[in-house]
């Protein structure tokens, strides 16, 4: 990981809700074309970290860049013009809109024509062609994720970051997604994971980082930190043997 | 009743609901991507009967008429900007709050620039113009009232079924940060409501005054609430219901005030009102919350 290869930089990064710090001055970036993944119980900070950098949440400190571009001062409206998107936890598709409409407002700021990359993402999941004129409303969970993965590639970007792609969903979805996460990383977008389910996570990414209560404890290729004692009893619950 | 009063009274009740209707479309639009009953709103109408007062009294009425709608959007948008923008983050009833009180605002202003006596709305030539069908007698802006309402209508309906920034409105109104990851200007979105709901109260004003023939300061506060009743009453969020209970309401006053019951032609709106909040909270068209999550 040399540090000039790094689409997205984050360095002593610090978020504070009233009283309570919640990032505590991390420091990490994110290489062009690979799968980074942060992993960590729940509250960790991993979330915060993610919406300080599409400017849902003001940083108390440290900084944030994407291509050398400082983020903090930029509104979410710009910076997803930059070539950022986020897939929210949750999904957060438009339920009131059609999976047609959903794709299209992920692409609401391109002024070039889309057709192309509709196509990529009804090749990617074939399921939306089929419902594209229904309500997202009515899709099933699993379903409703494709779609927020799809509406989020419909922006072209460069750095897709994920907010627990595989919760609430049956295993097999999780497969899927997975799947799905590294076809996008190999068609060349860079990817940042948060994920609570550490196993599929650290199987899929380049590499990855730890996260506990606000700071970043471990770091490591995937490999490493699937087969680091800690991180095993932590996450994987695997005891020692 | 014979059937030409009956017919006589019918086009009356569906001209007043058609006024009515294009106000609870604002009241129903603002609360569809706010979430907030903007009770300035009927205030707002008020104010563009005075601006088209004041602005044919100094120009022919063609541009006299573009002049005061344009006047009534700045003053809607400008509320918005004003009073509800700076609360984005405040809790739901703040905003409510700021809504009553720039509602006093207005009324009060009104009546300290241009005195409580109500003054004369002019004449838009051709809008009073008798037209005689056989035994019925009605005016061109009563035929015309309903028939602009449905064409605003279906064209309101198309720009938010089918463009980019319809598409837009109806997202923000279901998830803002979500919009926002789209990178759509949320701040703007809800300017571009506020700019329809004030043009089609401009429009509602112009046809409703045209007929009412005074405006006082308070001409805009009990038909304010009866459209927000209307806009409850099809299901608040709902435009086609906002429509069809304006003029339920329209049609009804005018049959209650033509069976000589005009003293409880106000109370029969608020009962309606109490009525549906017991019976359906909804609405006729509300939708049911039922968000997957």
């Amino acid at each position: 990981m040399e540090k000039t290869e790094n689409l997205l930089e984050i360095n002593n990064l610090v978020v504070r809700y009233g009283g309570i710090e919640a990032v505590r001055g991390i420091s990490f970036g994110v290489p062009k074309g690979k799968i980074v993944t942060l992993i960590g119980s729940n509250g960790a900070g991993k979330s915060s970290t993610l919406r300080s950098v599409v400017g849902l949440v003001k940083p108390a400190a440290g900084s944030i860049t994407f291509k050398g571009e400082d983020l903090l001062k930029l509104p979410t409206e710009t910076i997803v013009t930059r070539g950022i998107t986020m897939v929210p936890e949750g999904r957060r598709v438009f339920v009131n809109l059609t999976v047609a409409e959903n794709l299209r407002m992920g692409a609401y700021m391109r002024k070039d024509s889309i057709d192309k990359d509709l196509e990529r993402v009804y090749t990617l999941f074939p399921r939306l062609k089929e419902r594209s004129w229904q309500p997202a409303g009515t899709l099933s969970g699993g379903e409703q994720q494709m779609l927020a993965i799809a509406r989020a590639l419909m922006s072209k970007p460069e750095l897709v970051m994920m907010d627990e792609p595989s919760l609430g969903l049956a295993p097999i979805i999780v497969q899927e997604v997975f799947e799905i996460i590294r076809e996008i990383n190999r068609e060349g977008t860079t990817i940042l994971l948060i994920e609570q389910n550490a196993n599929m996570a650290l199987q899929t990414a380049d590499c990855g980082y730890v996260m506990e209560t606000g700071r970043i404890t471990l770091s490591g290729t995937g490999r490493e930190l699937a087969e680091n004692e800690q991180v095993r009893e932590a996450y994987l619950g695997k005891a020692k043997e | 009743m014979s059937l030409a009063t009956f017919v006589q009274q019918l086009l009356t009740g569906v001209s007043l609901g058609g006024a009515y209707a294009l106000i609870a479309i604002g009241y129903t639009m603002v609360y569809g991507i706010l979430r907030l009953i903007n009770f300035a709103h009927g205030d707002l109408f008020m104010m563009s009967g005075y601006f088209m007062i004041f602005a044919i009294a100094s120009m022919p009425w063609f541009i006299a008429i573009p002049v005061a709608f344009a006047g009534t959007i700045l003053l809607g948008m400008g509320i918005e900007k004003a009073a509800y923008r700076p609360l984005r983050k405040a809790p739901r009833m703040s905003v409510m709050i700021s809504a009553i009180g720039v509602s006093y605002l207005l009324e009060n202003l009104a009546t300290y620039l241009f005195t409580a006596i109500p003054m004369a709305y002019p004449e838009i030539p051709g809008l009073k113009k008798i037209l005689t069908f056989g035994p019925v007698t009605t005016s061109l802006v009563t035929i015309l009232t309903p028939i602009l309402t449905v064409v605003l209508t279906i064209l309101l309906l198309q720009l938010i079924n089918h463009t980019k920034i319809g598409m837009a409105m109806r997202a923000v109104s279901k998830d803002t940060e979500a919009s926002r990851l789209m990178g759509i200007r949320v701040d703007s979105t809800i300017s571009f409501t506020f700019f329809i709901g004030s043009l089609l109260a401009a429009v509602g004003a112009l046809l409703y005054f045209t007929d009412r023939m005074t405006v006082y300061p308070y001409s805009g506060a009990l038909p304010g609430l009866k459209c927000f009743v209307a806009a409850v009453l099809g299901g608040i969020g709902s435009i086609p219901g906002a429509v069809i209970g304006g003029f339920i309401i329209g049609i009804s006053e005018t049959f209650i005030v033509a069976f000589g019951y005009s003293t409880f032609s106000d109370a029969f709106t608020f009962v309606l009102l109490i009525i549906i909040l017991l019976v359906r909270p909804t609405g006729l068209f509300g939708e049911a919350a039922s968000d997957k999550v």
